[in-house]
């Protein structure tokens, strides 16, 4: 039970970790919990399942506007579990739609359906507020703590975690480890394909809904730029930073391009070109992401357990 | 008289103007063990695909088991009990010989939507992956990733996967291609050793090889059946011999 020990160790640590740093510091780690999560949801489909979704901005950030739209009619809990369901019915849409392609298609189609659920928030005025997006309520009493909300996300994000390894490292995990390696091979063995992957783009649209969620606490606003392209390649570049099929290697891809954010915009406004640059400089010294590359590193085969 | 286990009614397939089957008929009985050979190009993996599923057929049926399976998925017939192992190596080279083993023990039941669970065999999985290997002598490489095995476990391994999801048809599409004298020699074993009651097809270019392991023959020429006979009347067919022998010896040298 060494992988629990050390989990626990770590989950410890994030425990501790306010104590040492400034309410606004804080903020910064709740984000990037909040983003390790959305992109752990995405290295569910693009680490184990071998496909790489460009909609994950779009399903978690749908979740946003349900919970802080929703919220003004009913309690916060109920809006939040509004906010992930209507992010797995997305995602079940969208899945119908794209599980039967594959490689570069299903990278287009996803982001063609991302893609219009942007136009939608914008243009729908009425509801989304357009580009001037909707302020939430819901910092309330002990939530409006930094210190509080982060241990209320780091909980969550544990257990969402937790659940999300225990899907890959599954008899469903494998066999959407199967369907990546040789989706031919697995029909003629008996298994459901399609059904298969629509069933773990539900799940990762879940987990993305579930971080959504934890961001309309964390932001308590809401614009088109939640659902747009960007916040899905930024998921994506989380997960290949952190290292494809690795899983918790998000945790530090998000730490590493949020850190990153933060420290660059202090001096210039060209974050997209930074970041451009870091995700090229990662392809060359470490395209297995960097939880990838210390296993490598360290001789061990573990880190990279999710894709062997 | 027990349904057959295996009906083709003029299947065929065309790729384009190709007709690469064309018109084949042919009825397997329960427990039956038939060789399908020809030359290189007969029509005889893409027969083998419309059994399985891989491809549907232009015209003509398909029933398995007395049913028909004409327009039936891969994994609606896989779960009828086709298993099928493939001309090309068709493994998952990034797992492990134990995970590859797993999907394929899985490939019939439930147990492969169970997502809370660690992924692990109960004591009676266990038993039907060790047996499997055990009848493909592939015993004591478990940990091995797939991709690190040599070309003959790979075959080795093919066969072991068909195995263990205890398939009613099997339908063998070369599985000694490629291989040394020796390990032809294992896989011929390998194939005389499985229960009698499984019905099986072979697909196999060496004659020699496949005379010797199946009931009846059936010789495939330019997408349609050209013979069907007993092994022993199968040699000594002067329109077999044509198709192997006569005509141009490079269509020989091509087939081995
Ligand atoms: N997917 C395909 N598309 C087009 N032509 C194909 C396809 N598969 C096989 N063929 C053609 O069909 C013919 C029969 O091929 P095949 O069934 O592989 O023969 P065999 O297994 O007897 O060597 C060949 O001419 C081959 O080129
Ligand atoms: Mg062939």
């Amino acid at each position: 039970m060494t992988a629990a020990a050390s989990a626990a160790a770590g989950v410890l640590a994030l425990a501790l970790l306010p104590f040492a740093l400034s309410a606004f510091h804080v903020g910064v780690a709740t984000e990037i919990l909040i983003f390790a999560l959305l992109a752990m949801s995405i290295d569910v489909l693009a680490g184990f399942a071998g496909r790489t979704p460009l909609c994950h901005g779009a399903i978690f950030g749908t979740s946003t506007y349900v919970v802080i739209l929703s919220a003004h009619a009913i309690p916060l809990p109920l809006a939040m579990l509004a906010g992930i369901g209507a992010a797995g019915l997305l995602a079940l849409l969208f899945g119908v739609i794209a599980v039967r392609t594959s490689g570069v298609y299903f990278l287009l189609l996803t982001l063609a359906l991302g893609l219009i659920v942007w136009g939608v928030c914008l243009r729908w005025t009425a509801v989304t507020g357009g580009e001037n997006g909707v302020r939430g309520d819901l910092r309330q009493g002990w939530l409006a703590d930094a210190r509080a909300l982060y241990w209320l996300v780091l909980a969550a994000g544990t257990v969402l975690a937790a659940a999300m390894w225990r899907l890959v490292r599954s008899p469903f995990g494998l066999t959407l480890r199967g369907i990546k390696d040789s989706p031919t091979r697995m029909q003629a063995l008996g298994h459901d394909v399609a059904r298969h992957l629509l069933l773990a783009f539900v799940a990762s649209g879940l987990f993305a809904g579930a971080a959504g969620a934890l961001y309309a606490l964390y932001n308590d606003f809401v614009s088109p730029t939640t659902v747009a392209l960007p916040q899905s390649v930024e998921g994506l570049l989380m997960a290949i930073a952190g290292g494809v099929g690795t899983l918790f290697g998000a945790l530090a891809g998000a730490a590493l391009l949020i850190g990153l954010e933060l420290f660059v915009s202090a001096w210039t406004e060209r974050w997209p070109t930074v970041l451009g640059l870091t995700a090229i400089l990662l392809m060359i010294v470490a395209p297995e992401g960097l939880v990838g590359k210390a296993g490598a590193i360290m001789g061990s085969r573990r880190s990279t357990g999710g894709i062997r | 008289m027990p349904a057959a286990a295996l009906a083709l009614h003029g299947v065929s397939v065309r790729f384009g103007a190709l007709r690469a089957v064309d018109g084949v008929s042919l009825t397997l009985e329960e427990g039956e063990r038939r060789a399908v050979i020809g030359p290189n190009g007969a029509g005889k993996t893409t027969l083998f695909n419309a059994i399985s599923g891989a491809i549907l057929p232009s015209e003509g049926r398909v029933e398995i088991g007395g049913r028909d399976a004409t327009r039936a998925s891969p994994q609606e017939r896989a779960r009828r009990g086709v298993g099928r192992t493939f001309q090309i190596t068709n493994l998952f080279p990034e797992l492990t010989v134990a995970e590859n083993m797993r999907l394929a023990l899985r490939g019939r039941g439930a147990a492969k939507w169970f997502f809370w669970r660690a992924d692990t065999l109960d004591a009676h999985g266990r038993e039907a992956v060790a047996a499997a290997l055990a009848s493909a002598r592939m015993e004591g490489r478990d940990a091995a990733r797939v991709r690190d095995l040599s070309y003959g476990e790979q075959r080795q391994l093919e066969l072991a996967m068909a195995l263990v999801q205890r398939p009613r048809l099997l339908l063998l599409d070369e599985p000694a291609a490629g291989l040394s004298p020796v390990e032809r020699g294992l896989v011929a074993a390998i194939v005389r050793a499985l229960p009698r009651d499984l019905s099986m097809v072979l697909i196999e270019h060496d004659m020699d090889l496949a005379l010797g392991l199946v009931d009846r023959v059936t010789v495939m020429h330019e997408g349609r059946v050209l013979v069907e006979a007993a092994p022993a009347e199968i040699r000594g067919d002067a329109r077999v011999q044509e198709v192997y022998l006569g005509t141009p010896h490079r269509v020989l040298a091509a087939a081995c």
